[in-house]
């Protein structure tokens, strides 16, 4: 009478498998990661628009006013933010802090709020 | 018989340390600025004043350097999780080391011609 071997539930699905909230932080650091390094030559183009002259800065803060442009970078800040944030999860967690389970649920969750409200403070006090 | 992966890259320890100390240098810096250019008005003769101090461009170079470093690292290994065929991965590495070191000079002479 052997016994059958039991079924695993396997779902390597990425669309079905409910990842936890760290992995989430996770691939959202390397997605927030990946829009910086593509919108890097955008970012250092407004960075010497607005140092080169006074004029260039008046044609800098014409761009940046645009709605569009205004929507990209408020993208991006969020994006910097994100991935400053969880940049220092990894830092503490490289010198041990916070790497059983439930603080490292709880300093992923931390990195999720904290990086979009200092989107949401940020980005209101520059625009 | 020894069989050899190519990769395209030399990896590991070393750029795992390089991944931690650019970040730390980015950080401060972020940290830093935020806190000498919130409190300020948004005119160009007081941006520009801060960004040619001698101070503030030595660390902006620094972080410059460190941006396009710590991007390179970054953005390799995505292609090595993702990109498997080998010509296709080592076109990636050399298209993004190329544009990084570009995007170094260009914006270091930003900060070089104030």
């Amino acid at each position: 009478m052997a016994e059958s071997v039991k079924e695993r539930p396997k779902h390597l699905n990425l669309f079905e498998i409910k990842q936890p909230l760290p992995a989430l932080m996770s691939i959202l650091h390397r997605v927030s990661g990946a829009g910086l390094f593509l919108m890097l030559p955008l970012l250092i183009w407004l960075f010497g628009l607005s140092l080169r002259s006074s004029e260039s800065f008046e044609a800098f803060k014409a761009t940046v006013g645009h709605p569009v442009v205004k929507l990209v970078l408020l993208g991006l800040l969020w994006a910097y933010l994100h991935h400053f944030c969880m940049g220092i999860r990894i830092l503490l967690i490289d010198i041990h802090v916070g790497v059983e389970k439930a603080p490292a649920r709880a300093s992923a969750l931390a990195v999720l709020v904290v990086s979009l409200a200092l989107t949401v403070i940020l980005g209101a006090k520059l625009w | 018989m020894v069989t050899r992966t190519v990769v395209g890259a030399r990896y590991g320890l070393k750029d795992w340390l390089a991944q931690r100390i650019t970040a730390s240098i980015m950080a401060i810096y972020t940290v830093v600025m935020a806190v000498l250019l919130l409190g300020r008005d948004g005119g160009y003769e007081g941006w520009r004043a801060i960004m040619s101090t001698g101070a503030v461009r030595f660390f902006t170079f620094l972080f410059i350097v460190s941006l396009c470093y710590h991007a390179w690292v970054g953005v390799r290994d995505i292609w090595m999780d993702y990109v498997k065929p080998v010509s296709t991965r080592l076109l990636l590495h050399v298209l993004t080391l190329l544009v990084l070191v570009g995007y170094a000079g260009w914006a270091v002479q930003i900060i070089w011609r104030l």
